[in-house]
């Protein structure tokens, strides 16, 4: 928890982005969430202002023309190749694991996740 | 003059004449790199043994007469590119631990086919992501120009490596100007292909449909036989181009009378260093004297290249990185209690501050409710970038600009300003929005000694006059139409001919 003058200051900051700022704190929260980013309180608030920059910027793309123009995924019309459907690659699983953090018998470990 | 100032070719026909041994020349590098970089950082690997076992092999090949021309020639790959058994950290704490199991495409072409030495692994900004250097989990990059200003980034390391004389040539990735922006500012003449020319498999993602692999060097001439080397059909990247690639060195001396350069106005306008302006007019004219007509074209949306990439890149960003959990690989946090809690604190703590800037502007662009009015959008802006170059190229060759507003600034500068820095890339990154190849070259000096901090100020240097304190190379760039890299290693080729800035070298680095 953080302590009551932090929490103010963090509320008066709040308020000030929701009235000035694209992206307001709480979305910042949310958007960091969404990515599985742990960050920090006292970090958020400048995460904030770089990112409403960074928006800015990018809202010129609003006042583009672009009528009908197709929007463009890459930047060469080919169609995906295929290729046989055929085991093409050997079992490699201790070598690949080997850079695993935690691995016990042949699998990964992770925190439980059932109760 | 030393080994490390012969090219490429001088130093194949030194091998195959025995004048000295891969292993001497190796041992050279090696001795450069120990000595030297400590004042830049630009490896953040240096594999020594194994250098030494890879030049004793060439040796034997060269004795058998089995040489080609990168046989025993050291190199260094940025540390993007997986290599096999050697760590592989692409400029983050996330990765700091990870051997990569296998090598990339572009290693295994260059090294086990081609014959080349790897000196080592080069400094990179996070994840490609930067244009200074400066967001390396390793530490910054010092530009060998001049010790207290950025080489420019991401491919920063492979840029100071090169210009300081510790490896011949270098690989790099370009996804919004990652190659060709410290080639400029560094003396070296850097090339992105075509997209899809150089196989990505293996090298690390930040922004699949930008991202490419290329050279830095210090010739366009020795850019061509790396550049030979990488390229080509590789099945295991579904985006590499099945097409011939073309003899770049043998059509490095054709003419180019008659050959239509277009300049795109929109590269010429406010936001240009008066300076760097007046260096890339200079190369123009002597371009014209060799018989090259002077087209003038317009890219009328080429502005809103950094808007558009800065949805792309982020969007494609976000999505790539997403695989890094904590649990197959890459950093772990300690003590996290649920599934959950180990992914956010792993990725928040593996991961520095422009990259998460990234992965959350990508995730916000892609939301529900923002979809269409950020991501969409961004792809019909793309393609209107894209018609531009079209069109353009209907009246001219190639093109000729600028590669960036000004010489290299110093470290620290823009670090707080994420704006301004990505306006660092706002005359690279329209190639990779459309794919085309374009590179990177010496075309002068700018003398900043008046004001050090206000690099605009600076004057630019006639090709005579000697380089003292405060004298900071700049680039022009040459883009080109799909799959027209011959062309554009030409131009330059013939530029370098005449016009000798490449050759000049960083004081203490001779």
């Amino acid at each position: 928890m953080p302590a009551a003058g932090h929490g103010r200051e963090l509320f008066v900051e709040k308020l000030r982005w929701k009235l000035e700022m694209s992206l307001d704190i709480d979305q910042v929260r949310q958007v960091a969430r969404l990515a599985r980013l742990e960050v920090r309180d006292e970090d958020i608030g400048h995460y904030a202002s770089q990112l409403n920059q960074i928006m800015d910027m990018v809202d010129q793309l609003s006042a583009a023309e672009t009528g009908d123009a197709l929007p463009m995924a890459h930047p060469l019309s080919m169609v995906q190749r295929l290729r046989p459907d055929r085991v093409t690659e050997e079992n490699q699983r201790e070598k690949f694991q080997a850079n695993s953090p935690v691995v016990e018998q042949g699998l990964f470990q992770v925190p439980k996740v059932i109760e | 003059m030393s080994i490390h100032d012969l090219s490429l070719k001088q130093m194949a026909q030194a091998l195959r004449s025995k004048q000295f041994s891969s292993h001497e020349l190796t041992e050279h590098y090696l001795r450069r790199i120990e000595k030297l970089d400590p004042k830049l950082n630009s490896f953040v690997t240096v594999t020594a043994d194994r250098a030494l076992a890879q030049a004793d092999a060439a040796d034997a090949l060269i004795r058998k007469g089995k040489i080609g021309p990168l046989t025993g020639i050291p190199i260094v790959q940025k540390d993007i590119f997986c290599t096999e058994g050697v760590r592989t950290a692409c400029g983050s704490r996330m990765l700091e631990s990870f051997v990569s199991p296998y090598d990339a495409h572009v290693v295994s072409r260059l090294h086990t086919d081609s014959g080349a030495v790897m000196l080592g692994k080069s400094n990179m900004d996070e994840f490609a992501m930067g244009s200074s250097n400066e967001t390396s989990w390793y530490g910054p990059v010092k530009n060998p120009w001049d010790l207290q200003r950025v080489p420019g980034g991401s491919s920063g390391g492979s840029a100071a490596a090169v210009a300081a004389g510790l490896a011949p040539a270098a690989t790099g990735t370009d996804t919004g100007g990652s190659i060709r922006q410290p080639a400029a500012i560094t003396n070296l003449t850097g090339v992105k292909p075509t997209y899809g020319r150089v196989s990505r498999y293996g090298m690390i993602a930040f922004a699949s449909s930008l991202d490419q692999g290329g050279v830095l060097a210090r010739s366009a001439e020795d850019a061509a036989i790396v550049l030979q080397a990488m390229s080509g059909f590789d099945p295991r990247d579904s985006t590499s181009v099945d097409r011939e690639v073309e003899d770049y060195s043998g059509q490095l001396n054709r003419s180019i009378k008659g050959m239509r350069i277009g300049l795109p106005r929109e590269y010429f306008s406010d936001g240009l260093g008066d300076a760097v302006r007046e260096s890339v007019m200079n190369a123009a004219d002597e371009l014209v004297r060799q018989g090259a007509e002077l087209v003038d074209v317009s890219l009328p949306n080429a502005p809103l290249s950094v808007p558009t990439y800065y949805v792309v890149a982020p969007a494609e960003a976000s999505s790539n990185l997403a695989r890094y959990d904590g649990v197959r690989y890459g950093h772990r946090a300690q003590g996290a209690r649920t599934l959950d809690e180990l992914y956010t604190r792993s990725r928040g703590e593996g991961f520095g501050p422009e990259v998460q800037r990234r992965i959350m502007v990508g995730t916000y662009v892609l939301s529900h409710g923002y979809y269409d009015a950020y991501y969409l959008k961004a792809q019909k802006v793309r393609k209107l970038i894209y018609e531009d170059f079209r069109k353009a190229f209907q009246k001219c060759d190639l093109l000729l600009g600028p590669t960036t507003t000004e010489p290299a600034f110093k470290l620290g500068a823009k670090t707080d300003d994420p704006v301004s820095m990505y306006l660092n890339d706002i005359y690279t990154i329209a190639a990779n929005l459309a794919g085309l190849p374009a590179l990177s070259l010496p075309c002068g000096f700018v003398d900043v000694s008046a004001d050090p901090d206000d690099t605009s100020k600076g004057r630019a240097m006639s090709a005579g006059e000697s380089l003292g304190e405060g004298a900071l190379p700049v680039g022009m760039q040459l883009i080109g139409k799909f799959f027209d890299e011959a062309r554009l290693f030409g131009v330059a080729h013939q530029y370098q001919q005449v016009m000798k800035w490449h050759e000049r070298m960083p004081r203490g680095f001779e």
